[in-house]
């Protein structure tokens, strides 16, 4: 397993960092060797000469030998369907380890780049003018675009819309006073503690289950493959999925199947009795109730009205119930089409009303529950002789349900964070699995042997084990999340856009989108960057402990 | 050995007949839990891409999933009707926005990278960590400043601006990328290099670009992607004329209910390209992904 691992890296980076880097550090080195040795152990005796072990692996010696797994295995595990594609000279072995270990485990790069920074032989080592030529481009594009900006929108913000007055911090005051923002904040604190939470979460289970299947490889490729789509097409693909009419949108197409499975309403929304005297039937609480206590033996009639024809087209005529044992009786459609008919009587055109929830009651609690047949009738066998109310629940007459309202006000940003979930979960799961490829299989094998379930195994093995590539994984979405723009942006409505507003499609819609106000878009950019600065000081403290 | 073995031998038999069963058991919950799982992933896509193959009537009367039974829907209007709409300019307009913007990322951050990796210059450490501190800078700060600027130089509305938004916001990560690349580079390869007396130029053209090509192949699928998918860089400085697919199909999301028809084709179309390139490249795109996931 060892040599395996460390096989491919011998031509690569830790090699550059280990064995092969201590004899080259040459005594002719004395403006560098104090830097190599304040570094890492801050001895100023176990500089060059004194030891000819270099100084940086001993930090990494010291780690478990897990992270340093971690930092060759993704060599073989982090391609998704080429797993194990043979290391093609230097540069397929070299590649990874110098690569991943930033990302999926930090502790283990502790050599590879401070023999690089500090112990490159003076007498080979070309001009500084000549580091100038080769940054200059790259050092002038990011002062022009990013370092300006900065300090542009600092100044910026501290005017009014126009830029003709200064306001000092008022932009900033009324971040935290104007309902609107206070809004996009509440959203992102939604955001940021929700989303990559599941995100992480699910990662974690999917890599973690794609162990145990054999078509792990198809598997990752279908979750990752949003990653490629851009954050406006996945915008239109929820746009569609979330679709309202449940004949449109698969999300609500699912959950009113799902719902119409579990709960029996046969929907006749708006059928109610005639409201007179002689009507049969009345009204209570929503639902139909027979005037008269119904005795066994005869039969209940309930003409209903309200319906329109096209509701019933398809139904079977209405009939009387027979008599005899039992309470019976008939729930129709009173009404012929074109007119006539006898009121409260059952004649040949109408229709029977099937599938109505009917209930015996006595004494106001419920005895027995019948349905209606095709015809309308409805039959109680092995009921008690004694007088009933019959009463048709208030379920029959509800409307259908239609699914929910997702791009309504109170769902979008859930609904919205679902979309962010499918496009950022495979992400989390690749990230993860890399790592979890790197776990020892004899740490897990051991405990399995001593008898640990398989949910010990995971819980006080894999996890902790994994926890420095959750760690990356969570604060990379964090990071995403708060400047999350293009899904809001393409998902809400016009209409429910200020219910689901963040900080960074605010900066826009204030700016750009028709606000005009560039002093309160400079701040809101200030502040997004604010929120930002603790995962820089994160990633820079990372690099550092990193780099040894 | 055997009789080592034996005491232990006893007890995990029995336990191991449940672990089987059970196992059996799990892995056919696990195997369903998966499909389901991929299916859900693949079904928005789908759906997609039924919904773009059908005609305006079937979709304002029908799910798309109808299409399972009624195969006969599948039309090429939308397309022809969108490309037929003036769609293709704002795709041309993407490739000429993405190509320049990859290369010139590509091109820069490597010289930058070997410089952080290979040249010896007062201050390398702390500008590196400049550079590391850059990589999560949001874009929006820089909207309203570079707009300003671009107005000033006459480049607000053009390509050129978009290209070069898009280059110095690819940078701190393309140069995070290659300089750890080439920092694990065999010394002896440069060092001979430099005994020979050949000038940086030619070891950097001659001896790290070509060994760089993985890592260059991830950065380049990576910014190749993040150019191409961008949208809110397009929507403030690219005017109606050199807007890429992205603005183009935006400024359609208003009325999204009676553009359908415009709105999956033109949003599927825009995603064939990364697609294929996601799938032929997957191996570079992953292993940028577990480089720098930072941004």
């Amino acid at each position: 397993m060892t040599e395996r691992l460390n096989g491919p890296q011998v031509p690569g980076g830790d090699s550059a960092a280990g064995p092969s880097s201590g004899p080259r550090e040459t005594p002719a080195d004395p403006s560098l060797a104090p830097s190599a040795a304040g570094d890492s152990t801050g001895s100023p005796d176990s500089s060059a000469e004194a030891d000819p072990e270099p100084v940086a692996p001993e930090p990494a010696a010291s780690e478990p030998a897990v992270s340093k797994a971690t930092a060759s295995e993704p060599a073989a595990a982090d391609t998704v369907a080429t797993a194990d594609e043979p290391p093609a000279g230097p540069v397929a072995a070299g590649y990874p380890t110098a690569a991943p270990p930033g990302a999926v485990a930090p502790a283990a790069t502790a050599g590879g780049t401070a023999d690089g920074t500090a112990k490159a032989p003076v007498r080979l080592t070309p001009s500084p003018r000549l580091a100038v030529l080769f940054l200059l481009p790259a050092i002038l594009l990011m002062a022009a675009w990013m370092i300006y900006p900065v300090i542009y929108s600092i100044w910026r913000s501290l005017y009014d819309a126009t830029g003709d007055r200064f306001v000092g911090l008022s932009n900033y005051l009324s971040i935290f006073t104007d309902s609107s923002t206070l809004t996009t904040i509440r959203n992102n604190i939604i955001w940021v503690v929700v989303a990559p939470v599941i995100v992480t979460a699910l990662g974690l289970i999917f890599a973690v289950l794609t162990e145990r299947i054999r078509w792990s490889t198809a598997f990752k490729l279908v979750l990752f493959m949003p990653m490629a789509v851009s954050l406006l097409a996945a915008g239109v693909i929820f746009r569609l999925v979330y679709e309202q009419d449940p004949d449109k949108g698969v999300a609500n197409a699912v959950i009113t199947t799902v719902h119409d499975a579990f709960s029996s309403s046969a929907g006749y929304p708006g059928a109610r009795p005639r409201e007179n005297d002689q009507a049969p039937a009345v009204l209570r609480d929503g639902a139909v109730v027979t005037r008269q206590q119904a005795q066994p033996g005869t039969p209940v009639l309930i003409p209903l009205v309200g319906l329109g024809q096209d509701v019933v087209k398809d139904a079977a005529p209405a009939k009387a119930a027979p008599g005899g044992d039992g309470l019976s009786g008939t729930v129709w459609l009173d009404v012929v089409r074109g007119g006539g008919g006898t009121l409260n009587q059952i004649d040949p055109q109408e229709k029977g009303l099937a599938g109505i929830t009917v209930e015996a009651v006595s004494g106001g609690a419920v005895k027995a529950t019948t349905e209606t047949a095709a015809d309308g009738t409805f039959r109680f066998s092995g009921l008690p002789a004694g007088s009933y109310e019959v009463r048709l629940p208030q379920d029959n007459f509800t409307a259908a349900f239609n699914g929910l309202t997702w791009l309504g006000p109170s769902l979008i940003t859930p609904a919205i964070i679902g979309a962010y979930i499918w496009v950022w979960a495979g992400f989390a799961m690749v990230l993860i699995a890399a790592g979890l490829s790197a776990i020892p299989r004899d740490a897990l094998e051991a405990a399995r042997i001593d008898g640990a379930t398989e949910w010990q195994v995971f819980r006080k093995i894999t996890v902790p084990l994994l926890s420095p590539v959750l760690l990356v994984v969570f604060v990379t979405m964090i990071i995403n999340v708060l400047k999350v723009f293009d899904l809001v942006f393409i998902i809400a409505p016009g209409s429910v856009q200020p219910q689901a507003n963040v900080i960074a499609l605010e900066m826009w819609r204030v700016s750009f989108g028709g606000g005009g106000n560039q002093g309160m878009g400079s701040a809101l950019s200030i502040f997004l960057l604010l929120l930002v600065v603790p995962f820089m000081i994160f990633n820079i403290r990372r690099f550092r402990r990193d780099e040894g | 050995m055997t009789t080592l073995a034996e005491p232990r031998h006893a007890r995990p038999v029995s336990r191991g007949l449940i672990t089987r069963v059970t196992d059996r058991l799990g892995s056919g919950v696990v195997q369903i839990f998966m499909i389901l799982i991929a299916l859900f992933w693949l079904l928005p896509t789908l759906g997609l891409l039924v919904v773009s193959l059908r005609g305006e009537t079937e979709n304002n009367s029908s799910g798309w999933w109808t299409l399972l039974t009624k195969p006969a829907q599948i039309t090429f209007e939308n397309y022809s009707n969108l490309l037929a709409s003036g769609f293709s300019s704002s795709f041309w307009n993407t490739v000429l926005i993405t190509v320049p913007a990859t290369l010139l990322v590509i091109g820069i951050a490597a010289m930058a990278g070997y410089a952080f990796a290979w040249i010896e210059f007062p201050g390398r450490d702390t500008v590196f960590l400049v550079v590391i501190a850059l990589l999560v800078v949001p874009v929006q700060i820089a909207l309203i400043p570079i707009a300003k600027m671009y107005g000033f130089l006459g480049i607000f509305g053009s390509i050129v601006g978009v290209v070069l938004f898009h280059v110095a916001f690819g940078l701190p990560f393309a140069i995070f990328l290659l300089r750890n690349f080439f920092v694990g580079i065999p010394r002896e390869l440069l060092e001979a290099a430099r005994m020979d007396g050949a000038p940086e130029w030619r070891i950097f053209a001659t001896v790290v670009f070509p060994l760089a090509k993985p890592a260059i192949a991830s950065l380049g699928i990576f910014q190749f992607l993040w150019v191409w998918n961008d949208l809110l860089v397009a929507l403030v400085f690219a005017d109606t004329d050199n807007q890429p697919m992205t603005k183009a199909l935006q400024s359609q999301m208003r009325q999204f209910g009676t553009n359908v028809d415009i709105l999956a084709p033109g949003a599927f179309l825009s995603l064939i390209i990364p697609l294929v390139l996601f799938f032929a490249f997957q191996r570079y795109f992953v292993q940028g992904l577990l480089a720098g996931s930072v941004k």
